[in-house]
C-alpha cells in the first residue's frame, strides 16, 4: 500500500470529495448531513490512511465510511424518529470499506449535484459557491479568500442558499430535456465565472486554484453531457484561455496583449487538446456561443505570430457569435476584428455606435484605434479614461502607458 | 409535496399598458384553463383574487392597545393582487405553475414554500 501523509488525505478528499458528497446526498436527501458524514470521514481517513497505507479505491472508502458516520449519527440523533428506519433499510448493515468489494464503480451523482447548485431560484453569487463548496471540495474560508469577502459572509451565503433548497425544495436531478437549455445555461455561466475569478489579479494561489477547479468541473460536466456540445465548447474555451497563462502576465502582474505575448510561451498540450474539441464541435454544427469563442481561440492558437493571424476567420465568427448574442461587448470584439481586416477607421465608426460608457474595455478599444488613426490627443483621453474604469491595478497600469506593455 | 404560495403582484403605475376588453377576456379565459389543469391534476388548494389595496384595513397592538387604521399595511406601489396555493412535488413543479399564470396575466409572481408543520417531517431533496 502506498505511503500516505496527511497532505496527501487532504488532496485526495478534495478530489474526491464532490462524487462522494453528490453520491450521499442522494441517498441521505440532506446536503448537510451528506456534509458532515464526509467530515467524519475525513477525520478517520486522517488517523488511518498514515498508519495503514491509503485504500485500494479511496473514493469507495470514504463513500462507506461517510455513510456509516451517517448511520451513527442518525442513530444517535433520532432514536425517538423514524427517520432511521428509512437509512437503515437501504444500507441494513455497516459495510466495512476496507473490503475490496467496495472497489466496484460508485454512481456518479455529480451532475445531479451540479444542477441543484445552480438552479436559476439561486442567486449567481450562492451558485458559485455551492458548486465550489459542494463540487469543488474548497473549503468556505477558501472560496471566501477567492471572491475577497469575509468568511462569516460566505459562510451566510452557504448557510442560506441550502436553507432555500431545502425549504423551497429544488429538485436533485438532472433537469429533463425540454428544461435543458434554460438550466444549462446557468452551469456554464458558474464555471466560467469560476474560472474568470481566477484570473483577476492580485493572482494568488487560491485565484490559480480557481482556473483549476473550473477546467476541472468543466472537463467532468463534458464528460458526463456528451450531447451537450456547449459544454465541450466550454471546456475548450477555458483550455484555450488556460494555455496562454504563462505568456499573459509579467512577474509584476502587468499585463501582456496578445500581439505582445511570447508565444513560446503557450502550454501546446492545452492548445491541441483544445482544438481538438473545436474540431468535434464544428463536425457537429450545434454552435453556441462557448463553441464560437472557443473557434476564436483556436484561431488565434494556429499563428505563429501575430501577422499570421487569419483576422478573416475571427470575423466571421464574431459575426457568428453576434447573431447568436447580440450585446455591445460581443459588438465591441467584434470590432476589434474587424479593424483588423477592414482598417480602424471602419472600426472605430463602430464602435463609436456601442452604449458602453462605463466598460474600461471600451474606451481602451477606442484609444488604441485613435492612436492608430494618428488622433493622438483623443488617443491619450480615452486612455486615461479607460484607466480610471479599469477592474485592476495590471490594466490600470498598462492603460495608464497609453496601452504599451512596461518594457 | 409541498405547499408553495404563488402571489401576484400587481401595481399601479407600471409600464405596461393596462388590459383591453378582449385581452382581459382572453387572459381570464387563460386562467379559468390554468385552474381546471391544476384542480384535474391535484395541485389547487386555494386560489383568489383580492380588491384593491385601498380597500385594505391594518390591525395591530401598540401600547398594549389595538388599533385599527385604514390603507395597506405596506406603503408601496406593489400589491399583493391575488394568490394561489399550490401543492407540488417540488421547485420546479411550482415554477412550472407559476410560468402558465405569469403568461395569462402578464404580472410577475413570486413562489415562496409554506413552512412545513410541526407534525410534519421536514421535505427532503426532491429527486
Amino acid at each position: 500500500m502506498a505511503a500516505v501523509d496527511r497532505a496527501d488525505v487532504g488532496r485526495i478528499f478534495r478530489e474526491e470529495s464532490g462524487r462522494v458528497l453528490a453520491t450521499l446526498i442522494r441517498v441521505l436527501g440532506d446536503i448537510d448531513a451528506a456534509e458532515d458524514a464526509v467530515q467524519d470521514a475525513f477525520a478517520i481517513a486522517l488517523d488511518k490512511w498514515p498508519v495503514d497505507g491509503l485504500p485500494p479505491n479511496p473514493g469507495g472508502w470514504i463513500t462507506t465510511t461517510a455513510r456509516n458516520a451517517a448511520i451513527d449519527r442518525l442513530r444517535r440523533a433520532s432514536r425517538e424518529r423514524e427517520l432511521l428506519g428509512e437509512v437503515a433499510a437501504l444500507w441494513p448493515e455497516y459495510d466495512d470499506p476496507d473490503l475490496p468489494e467496495e472497489r466496484e464503480p460508485v454512481p456518479d451523482d455529480r451532475l445531479r449535484l451540479i444542477f441543484t447548485c445552480c438552479h436559476p431560484a439561486l442567486s449567481t453569487e450562492a451558485q458559485v459557491a455551492l458548486t465550489l463548496k459542494l463540487l469543488g471540495g474548497l473549503s468556505t474560508a477558501e472560496i471566501a479568500h477567492a471572491f475577497l469577502v469575509a468568511e462569516t459572509t460566505m459562510a451566510q451565503r452557504l448557510v442560506r442558499a441550502k436553507r432555500k433548497i431545502k425549504a423551497a425544495r429544488i429538485p436533485y436531478r438532472v433537469p429533463e430535456e425540454h428544461q435543458l437549455p434554460d438550466r444549462l445555461r446557468p452551469v456554464l455561466a458558474v464555471l466560467y465565472l469560476v474560472y474568470n475569478a481566477g484570473t483577476a489579479d492580485p493572482v494568488g494561489p487560491a485565484e490559480r486554484g480557481l482556473c483549476a477547479e473550473a477546467i476541472r468541473l468543466a472537463r467532468i460536466l463534458a464528460d458526463l453531457m456528451p450531447d451537450e456540445p456547449e459544454a465541450a465548447g466550454l471546456l475548450a474555451l477555458l483550455l484555450l484561455t488556460e494555455s496562454r497563462r504563462a505568456a499573459r502576465t509579467r512577474p509584476d502582474g502587468s499585463l501582456v496583449l496578445l500581439a505582445e505575448q511570447d508565444r513560446s510561451c503557450w502550454d501546446r498540450a492545452l492548445i491541441e487538446e483544445g482544438q481538438a474539441i473545436v474540431r468535434r464541435c464544428l463536425r457537429r454544427d450545434r454552435p453556441g456561443a462557448y463553441q464560437i469563442q472557443a473557434a476564436i481561440n483556436a484561431v488565434h492558437a494556429d499563428a505563429a505570430t501575430p501577422e499570421q493571424t487569419d483576422w478573416p476567420q475571427i470575423m466571421a465568427l464574431y459575426d457568428q457569435l453576434l447573431a447568436l448574442a447580440p450585446t455591445p461587448v460581443v459588438a465591441l470584439n467584434r470590432a476589434v476584428a474587424v479593424g483588423e481586416v477592414r482598417g480602424p477607421a471602419t472600426a472605430l465608426a463602430l464602435v463609436d455606435e456601442l452604449d458602453l460608457d462605463g466598460y474600461y474595455a471600451f474606451h481602451a478599444t477606442r484609444a488604441d484605434l485613435l492612436h492608430r488613426l494618428g488622433r493622438g490627443e483623443e488617443a491619450a483621453a480615452a486612455y486615461e479614461r479607460a484607466a480610471a474604469l479599469a477592474p485592476t491595478a495590471g490594466e490600470r497600469d498598462f492603460l495608464r502607458r497609453g496601452g504599451r506593455s512596461a518594457r | 409535496m409541498t405547499r408553495y404560495l404563488l402571489s401576484v403582484h400587481s401595481g399601479a403605475g407600471e409600464g405596461r399598458a393596462p388590459m383591453t376588453q378582449e385581452e382581459m377576456q382572453e387572459s381570464h379565459r387563460q386562467l379559468r384553463a390554468i385552474e381546471t389543469d391544476m384542480a384535474s391534476s391535484g395541485a389547487w388548494v386555494f386560489s383568489g383574487r383580492l380588491h384593491d389595496a385601498d380597500t385594505a384595513t391594518v390591525v395591530r397592538v401598540s401600547g398594549g392597545e389595538v388599533l385599527t387604521t385604514d390603507g395597506p399595511f405596506a406603503e408601496s406601489k406593489e400589491h399583493l393582487g391575488g394568490f394561489y396555493i399550490v401543492e407540488a412535488d417540488d421547485l420546479d413543479a411550482a415554477l412550472a405553475w407559476a410560468a402558465k399564470v405569469t403568461a395569462a396575466i402578464n404580472a410577475p409572481i413570486e413562489v415562496r414554500p409554506f413552512a412545513a408543520f410541526a407534525d410534519q417531517p421536514d421535505p427532503g431533496l426532491g429527486a
